[in-house]
């Protein structure tokens, strides 16, 4: 019974482009998406905490996608956007290339990544799918948000 | 069927009950001190009293049955008839603390609790016993909450307001209306209460013909007052009250008090509407009371009244007049004590997420207003603009609106503070030990801080203070003192325990550390360092376990408990006199006055109480401490450098810091210590943001704020960032403070 509904119900992912690869995450944990704008470093952050923005009124840290997976840290440029995810309690911003699309697809078409060497990315990869010929990558959000967050989450 | 309305009534029952309670322990506080009149007396009295009657009205017997036997004991004390001592008033506190968890277990439906018949017994022993149940019948004329006739406890008092107000003019007014100014449509009621307004009346009420009913003539007037006035009151302001009837009633004012002679001549010839209090013969008048809850058999008059004259008198108006003034003297008299009018100030409850979204509403306000500002600067208008000024009364505005929000959301610190009397009370009632404890300051603090305040006192209450011997051989009072104080510093709340007790036993704390093997048995340890190890896991300094404190779960679980509220506990202690523990806490939201200044370009907010003063480097303030630590020369003393850039990580130390800004901090322990920072930027108000729950705690940084143009800046804590910069700068050094 759970099987067939989930193999049969639609999913939406947001898939947008990190140096030149494309990743996704579940549409229902984006809320926004919202421009570049400067971070405010936090001192002893890892390295992956771009830092802090206003995100009206509230404190919203940033998350460099890019250095969390293991590549070059995004420049930080007008054609960056901060992706606004919610993961349980937890909202935090992605910083990533550009947004690309929107797919839909049934959920049996996700695969389980392979158990693959050890890359810092793999571990954040919850499941990867192949549209129109290009193979997209779903983002564990708990994964990928700081550690705070994620044990909130 | 939304709510039971009686259920709602029951619960605001309960929540004056607390409010009692609370009046309760402060005029029980002050009793304790010596400070306290007959008033106090009556604020205890009262609590009780209203308690109980409100109680009565809900069915709650068990909660009734006690009040009423403390009353009863009370009413003893008030009545002079008991006198006050150290052991009755433990007897009084302890009474006040059943008397609360009588209340709780009314609310909550729970078991009565125990030891209350105990403490009864012990009670009714002041007074030579036998006063159980006697009145309990009265009960049944109490309205909830009937505040009114409490009034006649200060009444009862009639001599203490007299000798008080000796050196007031006294004055004695004399009225007789005519048939006219009944006629008239005029009221002798209105005049009566219009005169007890003007200060402290006394209203005697004579007949001028005896009664003969069959001769009546209804219109016929046949009542005169005679009131005695005492107050800082001129003849004009008694002649106004009569303006409008000064033609149909015949005013005789005198001043001074109505002499023996002319009062019994009246009595005689006037049958007596009310009961004469025992104090007559002082008194050149007397009131009409109610039936007082203590029945009070009233003493014959001087000279007998006529049995045959019924109690009501025959004019029609009479009856209501009598009832009314006493009514209406009594606020009078209470008013005598400014104490009582002022807790008489009107109040609303509001719910407390209406008051948070206000409070967060001022807050964008404030951000808002800083955007407004910045934009309006950067359009380049001149300073005397009408945008200016406007700008100008906006901020002042904001300001205000701010500051009053807070003041509304201020959660005061009293009933935390009175729940920890009785656990002193009860700790040291315990481990044999006399202590006082003392509370300073009325500030507003964090619910979650009861349980590690608790345990605290408990620790100071057994470890702390010496025993009563031990003391006397030191020279000091028995009575051990323990304070409890409240302050906001820096920013933040900082609350301290401290007892003035032998001080923290260091080598002992040192063998005990090297005996459980939390330090080395060879480590050197400075005193600050060992005052420390009391909040290692796992640490107790009890030779024996105690009831109270010793099974080692101390000082650790505090910490804890203080740090996940984001605040901090610091030690200092000094043998012989004494330890203080002081926690500091951030104000969870709040706006806060702050440096802005810039370091390696970032931008971020000091707080400003934090800093005290700034200065600019020369070279020659700099030494050299060790490979990389320098300290500054400032008038005199030495102190600590550090450098905020290489402290949050932005840049590497500077080779030289020649010419740069200082700010000069000092933390709640008086520590100073100098931040250089690349500049000044301004002074403002920011608004405080939690990290806490959006990324979690950075060393250093207290919270976020955003500044007018939309920036998120971070709100440095000194205090943290020194404590966690020294530990890293300064070598070996002992791991505890992380």
């Amino acid at each position: 019974m759970a099987d067939h509904s989930s193999n049969t119900s639609e999913l939406e992912l947001l898939s947008f482009r990190l140096a030149e690869e494309e990743y996704s995450v579940d549409i229902m944990s984006v809320r926004e998406i919202r421009g570049w704008t400067r971070a405010t470093p936090l001192p002893h952050a890892p390295a992956y905490v771009r830092g802090v923005i206003n995100l009206r009124g509230t404190v919203l840290p940033v998350v460099d996608l890019s250095v969390r997976l293991g590549m070059a840290p995004v420049e930080g440029d007008a054609r960056n956007v901060i992706i606004v995810v919610q993961v349980g309690s937890q909202t935090a911003g992605l910083l990533v290339d550009a947004v690309s699309d929107i797919l839909a697809l049934p959920r049996n078409e996700l695969q389980a990544p392979p158990e693959l060497a050890a890359d810092t990315a793999h571990s954040f990869i919850e499941a990867l799918t192949i549209v129109d010929g290009r193979m997209i990558r779903v983002l564990d959000l708990g994964a990928v948000l700081p550690d705070e967050a994620s044990e909130a989450a | 069927m939304a709510t039971d309305p009686m259920a709602e009534i029951r619960a605001s029952f309960f929540i004056e009950c607390e409010e009692l309670l609370e009046s309760l322990q402060d005029a029980l506080s002050d009793m304790d001190e010596g400070n306290y009149d007959n008033e106090t007396i009556n604020v205890v009295f009262r609590a009780v009293h209203s308690i109980k009657g409100g109680a009565g009205a809900f069915g709650l017997d068990a909660l009734v049955g006690f009040a009423h036997r403390y009353e009863t004991v009370l009413d003893e004390l008030r009545s002079g008839r008991l006198e006050l001592t150290p052991e009755a008033m433990k007897l009084f506190f302890h009474a006040a603390d059943l008397l609360g968890d009588h209340v709780r277990a009314a609310r909550d439906a729970g078991p009565v609790p125990p030891g209350s018949e105990e403490c009864l017994v012990e009670l009714e022993k002041l007074i030579g016993g036998g006063a159980g149940p006697a009145a309990e019948e009265e009960v049944t004329d109490f309205q909830p909450m009937g505040l009114s006739f409490d009034f006649g406890g200060a009444l009862d008092e009639d001599l203490a307001p007299e000798e008080a107000a000796s050196e007031l003019p006294v004055w004695t007014v004399v009225m007789r209306p005519s048939a006219a100014l009944y006629a008239s449509g005029n009221e002798p009621l209105h005049l009566l209460r219009a005169l007890a307004a003007l200060g402290e009346a006394s209203v005697l009420c004579i007949e001028d013909s005896p009664a003969d009913l069959d001769a009546l003539d209804p219109e016929a007037v046949t009542l005169h007052w005679q009131i005695t006035l005492t107050g800082d009151i001129t003849e004009a302001d008694i002649r106004e009250v009569f303006d409008f009837v000064e033609d149909v009633c015949q005013i005789d004012i005198t001043e001074g008090a109505a002499g023996l002679p002319d009062l019994a001549p009246a009595l005689s010839s006037a049958p007596t509407l009310a009961a004469l209090p025992d104090s007559a013969p002082e008194d050149t008048g007397f009131g009409f009371f109610e039936d007082l809850p203590a029945p009070a058999p009233a003493p014959s008059a001087a000279s007998a009244p006529e049995p045959s004259a019924p109690p009501a008198p025959d004019s029609a108006e009479a009856p209501e007049s009598a009832a009314a003034v006493s009514a209406v003297i009594a606020p009078a008299a209470a008013a005598a004590s400014s104490k009582e009018h002022a807790e008489a100030s009107a109040t609303v409850r509001v719910d407390l997420d209406r008051i948070d979204r206000l409070v967060n509403l001022v807050g964008e306000l404030v951000i808002n207003q800083a955007m407004l500002a910045q934009s309006v600067a950067e359009a380049g208008l001149p300073p005397n603009s009408a945008v200016m000024t406007g700008l100008e009364a906006f901020m002042m505005l904001t300001r205000d609106i701010q500051d009053s929000v807070m003041m509304i959301r201020a959660q005061p610190v009293k009933p935390l503070f009175q729940r920890m009397a009785r656990i002193v009370r009860e700790a040291s009632h315990a481990v044999g030990k006399e202590v006082r404890l003392r509370t300073e300051g009325d500030k507003t603090v964090i619910e979650r801080l009861a349980d590690p305040l608790t345990h605290m006192i408990r620790n100071a209450v057994d470890h702390g203070l010496e025993t009563p011997d031990t003391r006397a051989a030191a020279g000091k009072p028995t009575e051990g003192v323990i304070t409890l104080s409240a302050q906001h510093r820096s920013g933040r709340v900082v609350i301290e325990v401290s007892d003035d007790g032998a001080g923290i036993n260091r080598p002992k704390v040192r063998d005990i550390a090297i005996a459980k093997g939390l330090v080395a048995p060879d480590a050197q340890l400075s005193d600050a360092e060992i005052d420390n190890l009391l909040f290692l896991p796992g640490f107790s300094t009890a030779d024996k376990v105690s009831a109270l404190s010793g099974r080692g779960v101390g000082m650790d679980v505090v910490r804890s408990s203080i740090q996940s509220l984001g605040g901090r506990i610091s030690i200092s202690s000094e043998p012989g006199k004494g330890t203080r523990f002081s926690i500091s806490l951030p104000l969870t939201l709040a706006v806060l006055d702050g440096m802005v200044v810039s370091v390696a370009g970032e931008t971020l907010v000091v707080p400003l109480s934090s800093i005290l003063e700034t200065a600019t480097l020369s070279s020659e303030d700099i030494r050299a401490l060790g490979p990389e630590t320098n300290v500054i020369h400032v008038r005199g003393a030495f102190v600590p450098l550090y450098d905020l850039g290489a402290e949050l990580g932005y840049r590497c130390p500077r080779a030289n810091y020649e010419g740069g800004i200082v700010l000069l901090t000092a933390q709640e322990n008086g520590a100073r210590s100098a931040l250089i920072v690349d500049a000044i930027l301004e002074q403002r108000q920011v608004v405080i943001k939690g990290l806490q729950r959006s990324y979690g705690h950075i060393p250093g940084v207290a919270a976020a704020t955003i500044l007018g143009d939309g920036q998120i800046a971070l709100i440095l804590d000194p205090a943290d960032l020194v404590q966690n910069a020294s530990g890293r700068t300064r070598g070996p050094n002992l791991a505890l403070a992380g």
